[in-house]
């Protein structure tokens, strides 16, 4: 039977308390009237949303409520809950503001879904048109979402949406035309001219007349993206683009036509005669390009000419010619094959003392980007830099996470996490900043004293997981195999002559058993293990890093801290590649407690760094002191059902997880996040160390 | 029609398989040939290794035993077994042990492949004792100057588990193999397909573009040997984008997003 629809009051009662109507005074009975109006399980559905977006924002909740009604009738549901939490996102990431007047202009919601619905998002399209412009050659460039379309010679600024055309196809293509476009531009050289001077009327003609001149450098190079570029034009317009100007189209349209071409035609074609704007086109930004251009031509020339002074200095070493007393800086020359093929990427040679050089990749890679900004190498550059002439770590300069708290830039080169809103039942996204922050080595006496201290377990752990490692082995007798077992022959062979059955088993077979495990160990490294949970932390991970090393296992060990959302520190302590060596050692006997356990965040961090190895098994295992915990509002269920969610994730991707923990009330939550089996509660800290390394035995057996 | 079945060591190559040199590999081959060393051929898949053993074996005359190495070849997959037959055991040569002695020219291809302890049972015959121990039948047998080993291997799969050996690599002179340039390799799809020009040039662009890609989502760029494949699917009128699509993105790659955009790259140069 079908549950009565619900009574205003009962709306009302409900209302009241999910909108705490003690302390905020909203009147609940203007939307109860209308949402009692609704079928039972459209109710529950606004209701539960409400519910929902409440614990993000009551006020924000009170507007759904009123909405609501009007929305449904609107929309359907599923479009109604995403109306909702877009509301909350904007919300988490603007303020009350702008998530009120999503709440508020349905219309806009319904027009901009729409347009969602039938327009190319950035976002989406980001994975095919980054490949594409990459696939292009030359520089390998970036693209970025902005309110106007142009590039800087480095990256492209694209719309994040484009919704000009009904379909979303032709959307997409007008994203890859416009994309094509720029990289033109770059390809070819529009931007070799000083354009900061001209001023804006003749810009304007100098981007119609330009872009002219690229499409016909496109439908040379490009033939089949220059008719999807006139077909696009074409139904934008509804009419065949007029040829307005013959002769104007046969300058620009020349092979050999330059910037330079469409520069001197800017005084001799009057507006009129300018063909119409390509939708494509964007604009032309020429300050954004003289600053980026001027910042990189300084630092590929230093780079260079640094990279020339160490091949040839490579070179001189391997001829053994080398003059002491010389300190004539080296001179390099470009071989031409071919006058008709000089732009060609494959088609410029170095040469240095009649010696062709083969320059390394990322050599390259800078050849062709000053080739893109000059259209030839200068002659300048190919002089080797002296050694100390170009401060090349300045010009090289990346930022150290650890300058991040110093300066103004505090998401700059960090990572961005979502995370789990359990009552919202959404992620929140882009929500935690992570930053990977090497721990400093200290080399004081820990790591001897560890190893001195349980020197006899070690020796037993050892013999223990020697045994564990896979061998190969030759198995006799076998029913099948790679080779015929002899000795299992002869005595079928004796066998069949006295009349008894033969005897199948006759081959002998290697048994390759390889381990091929990687794991992950994330250490707690909130304020709580201060002391001797800390240290039995460190005695675990030296007895543990031994036996690995004696198993052969990958294994990378990682420590966490947080501090709110926005700092979310994860040491690097051992990544799969460095060895086990004093460095390391080192960096184990510095794990220092730090702030709070955000544990979510780090295990889609670990899920990151685990894409990249490739293992059949992978493993990651938790060394922690108690719940998810931070300063801000991840504690208790929240944290819980956010790292449940992380966990859920992982397991999605193929890793293992589990968790050794000292908190005695640990049964209590642990079971729920990682499931029934996979914790172990260990109630002596002392007993950390022996107990850790058996238990990755029995994992990994 | 029926397929001819060969002995390998009986098989020489009658017509001469085309091979475009890139540099001067067959002159150092020749001359390797004559001194008796073992080659080391290294490049990337599909440049063309294995069509330029052929044409030495035929330039040579010399039939050409070539084994693919597998995770599972084991050293007596090379060397020989004894089977049954009627009652007794039989030794069986494996191809090694016939090419040694027909003094025929072996190539292991991919050696890498195989397992560590196989890659062993070929250096004794790779320096200049020139012999291979058939330990099962206690015997020494000594290869006869015409012999010759060839090994190959693709450097670019950067796994440490994949890497060959220096005590195995320092016996041989190597040969580096490249995807040819720009011009050369169009010459090539011309020859091997009969393509028009125009076409080779943009199916060698679009080579280009993939290999361009090569370490920011491709793990690998499109081979001459695609480049052929997609040459003779055009050539027998399949449109461009389908056959570069067919024969090339999906034969490399199986990512979504790579594989649209490598469809809007060919789309955009036919």
């Amino acid at each position: 039977m079908r549950p009565p629809e619900l009574t205003e009051d009962e709306i009302v009662a409900f209302l009241d308390e999910c909108l705490e109507v003690e302390f905020s005074f909203v009147k609940n009975e203007i939307p109860a009237a209308a949402i009692k109006q609704l079928p039972r399980q459209q109710q529950d559905f606004i209701l539960n949303l409400i519910n929902r977006v409440a614990d993000t924002n009551i006020e924000l909740a009170y507007q759904l409520a009123c909405g609501a009604v009007r929305a449904l009738k609107e929309m359907d549901q599923h479009m109604v809950e995403e109306w909702a939490m877009t509301a909350a996102d904007d919300y988490d990431r603007k303020g009350l503001f702008p998530a009120m007047s999503v709440i508020r202009d349905l219309d806009n919601f319904i027009h901009s879904a729409h347009e969602r619905a039938y327009g190319a998002l950035l976002e989406d399209q980001i994975g095919v048109l980054l490949p594409f412009v990459h696939g292009l050659a030359g520089r390998k460039l970036k693209l970025e979402a902005a309110d106007s379309t142009y590039t800087d010679t480095e990256t492209i600024f694209l719309p994040p949406v484009l919704a000009i055309f009904s379909d979303k196809k032709q959307n997409f293509l007008l994203y890859k035309a416009t994309v094509a476009h720029h990289w033109a531009q770059i390809q070819f050289g529009t931007f070799r001219a000083d354009l900061t001077r001209l001023p804006e009327d003749q810009l304007v003609k100098f981007c119609a007349l330009e872009t002219v001149r690229l499409d016909a450098r496109i439908q040379h190079e490009l033939p089949g993206l220059y008719r999807q570029m006139l077909s696009l034009q074409r139904n934008f317009e509804n009419t065949q683009p007029s040829q307005y100007n013959a002769e104007l189209f046969r300058l620009l349209g020349d092979a050999n036509a330059s910037v330079q071409t469409t520069i001197d035609l800017l005084d001799k074609v009057p507006y009129s005669e300018c063909p119409g704007t390509r939708i494509y086109q964007g604009t032309i930004n020429p300050q954004a390009v003289a600053a980026t251009m001027a910042k990189r031509i300084f630092r590929e020339k230093a780079l260079f000419r640094g990279a020339l002074s160490e091949i040839a200095e490579e070179m001189t070493a391997a001829q053994d010619l080398t003059n002491a007393d010389e300190k004539e800086p080296a001179k390099f020359k470009i071989r031409d094959r071919d006058e008709t093929t000089k732009i060609r990427r494959d088609a410029i040679q170095l040469e240095f003392e009649g010696n062709l050089v083969a320059p390394p990749a990322h050599v390259k890679e800078l050849m062709s980007s000053i080739i893109v900004d000059f259209g030839e190498i200068p002659p300048e550059y190919l002089v080797a830099a002296d050694p100390g002439e170009y401060d090349l770590t300045v010009a090289d300069r990346t930022l150290s996470p650890k300058d991040v708290w110093q300066g103004t830039y505090h998401q700059e080169g960090a990572q961005l996490y979502n995370e789990w809103n359990f009552k919202r039942q959404h992620y929140h996204k882009n929500w935690c900043v992570l930053r990977e922050i090497e721990v400093e080595p200290v080399y004081d006496s820990f790591v001897a004293d560890t190893l001195e201290k349980y020197s006899r377990l070690l020796r037993s752990l050892r013999n223990t997981f020697e045994l564990m490692r896979g061998e190969d082995k030759l198995l006799k007798k076998q029913p099948h195999g790679d080779d015929i077992d002899i000795d299992a022959l002869v005595e079928a062979y004796a066998d069949v002559k006295s009349g008894m059955e033969m005897n199948d088993r006759l081959f002998t077979k290697m048994h390759k058993e390889e381990r091929n495990v990687a794991v992950i160990f994330m250490v707690d490294m909130s304020g709580s293990t201060k002391g001797w949970i800390n240290k039995a932390e460190r005695e675990s991970l030296i007895l543990l890093a031994e036996v690995l090393e004696v198993l052969q296992d990958r294994y990378a060990i990682y420590g966490f801290s947080s501090m709110t959302r926005k700092r979310c520190e994860l040491f690097r302590i051992k990544a799969f590649d460095d060895p086990y060596d004093a460095e390391t050692k080192a960096r184990i006997s510095n794990i220092q407690p730090q702030d709070y356990t955000r544990m979510g965040v780090f295990i889609r961090h670990v899920i990151r760094h685990f894409s990249e190895v490739e293992a059949s098994t992978k493993l990651m295992i938790t060394l922690s002191d108690g719940k998810p915990d931070d300063y801000d509002t991840y504690r208790g269920e929240y944290g819980v059902e956010d790292t449940r969610q992380a966990l859920f994730e992982a397991r999605r991707d193929g890793i293992h997880s589990f968790c050794i923990t000292i908190d005695e009330e640990a049964t209590d939550y642990l079971p729920h996040m990682y499931g029934a089996a996979n914790y172990t509660v260990i109630d002596d800290v002392a007993s950390l160390p022996f107990k850790v390394s058996d238990i990755y035995r029995r994992l990994t057996t | 029609m029926k397929s001819k079945a060969l002995k390998p060591e009986e098989h020489y190559i009658k017509e001469e398989p085309y091979y475009q040199p890139v540099g001067e590999e067959i002159q150092v081959f020749e001359t390797a040939y004559k001194q008796q060393l073992p080659v080391l051929l290294k490049g990337p898949t599909g440049c063309g290794k294995t069509r330029f053993m052929e044409h030495m074996a035929w330039k040579l005359q010399r039939p050409l035993i070539t084994v693919s190495c597998h995770d599972d070849l084991t050293a007596s997959d090379l060397v020989g077994r004894f089977l049954i037959t009627s009652g007794e055991t039989t030794w069986i040569d494996g191809p090694l042990a016939s090419a040694v002695r027909h003094g025929a020219i072996c190539y292991l291809d991919e050696i890498v492949e195989a397992r560590k302890d196989t890659t062993v049972v070929i250096h004794p015959l790779a320096d200049d004792r020139r012999i291979l121990p058939m330990e099962k039948v206690g015997e020494l047998l000594e290869a006869t100057p015409e012999f010759c080993l060839a090994i190959s291997y693709n450097p670019g799969y950067q796994s440490v588990m994949k890497d060959l050996k220096q005590s195995t690599r320092q016996r041989f002179v190597a040969l580096e193999f490249d995807y040819p340039n720009a011009e050369l390799e169009a010459e090539i799809i011309i020859n091997e397909t009969g393509v028009n020009a125009d076409t080779a040039r943009q199916l060698v662009k679009f080579a280009h573009m993939t290999r361009d890609l090569k370490g920011s989502g491709l793990d690998e760029g499109a081979s001459t040997r695609l480049l052929v494949h997609a040459a003779k699917l055009m050539h027998d009128d399949i449109s461009p984008v389908v056959a570069c699509q067919t024969a090339i993105a999906q034969a490399i790659t199986d990512d979504h997003d790579m594989l649209v955009a490598m469809s809007e790259l060919s789309s955009s140069l036919f």
